[in-house]
């Protein structure tokens, strides 16, 4: 299992799910319609550092967050 | 250095600190940002969430480019409420010349608007509201769309 994160504005609670690679995070994240409308805003993080490759594994415990626009200052 | 505040920055102590802090360090220059809330569109305040160990790994790795160049880069944000007329984000760059640390406070103070996790709210009647239409897509994002 792997636990997801929804960072700052987005206001949902975390979920946990079995997923193998991002891109299977991608897909069942798309199935929730609050959560598709946000996903082409929003950087992903595995373990708290930012990742750019769908294809990236994941492995039991592992921690994905969503973050969305952000501003600072 | 990263400094968290719960509300509004003390500027005058955080600053006078950071200079102390770089008193013998022999840096030519010292340049300040300072950030503070104005009062437009009928809001109390600004309010703000940040997420810490992204925001810590990005200023890392700003540290690591400021030091390619022989500067420091220090800053200072709230958490919470920050009322309007007071502060919500200070940093500054201490280089050995004046040009590094000129181009450097633009880039960070750029950087950090587009990549720093944090996300400001709009306070109205006490209410938060999510300050949408000036908020920034980080880099990468959309991956998983």
């Amino acid at each position: 299992m792997v636990k997801i994160e929804f960072l700052g504005p987005i206001g949902k609670a975390p979920v946990e799910m079995d997923a193998k690679s991002l891109a299977d995070v991608a897909q069942k994240l798309k199935e929730d319609e609050q959560i598709k409308a946000w996903l082409p805003k929003c950087a992903v993080a595995l373990n708290d550092t930012m990742v750019s490759d769908l294809s990236t594994p994941l492995k039991d415990g592992d921690r994905i967050s969503i973050l969305p626009p952000v501003c600072g200052g | 250095m990263m400094e968290l505040y719960d509300g509004p920055l003390d500027v005058k102590e955080i600053f006078g600190r950071w200079l102390d802090e770089e008193a013998a360090s022999n840096y030519g220059a010292y340049i300040p940002f300072v950030g503070t809330i104005r009062a437009e569109d009928g809001i109390e305040a600004l309010s703000f969430d940040i997420y810490e160990p992204v925001l810590k790994a990005w200023f890392d790795a700003w540290q690591r480019r400021a030091l390619e160049r022989g500067a420091v880069v220090k800053m200072a944000h709230s958490i919470g409420d920050v009322p309007v007329h007071t502060s919500s984000y200070v940093s500054a760059v201490f280089s050995p010349k004046r040009r590094v640390a000129l181009e450097l406070i633009e880039e960070f103070v750029e950087d950090f608007k587009a990549n720093a996790p944090i996300w400001k709210y709009d306070v109205k009647n006490g209410e938060r509201i999510y300050a949408e239409d000036r908020s920034t897509p980080m880099d990468g994002a959309g991956l998983l769309q």
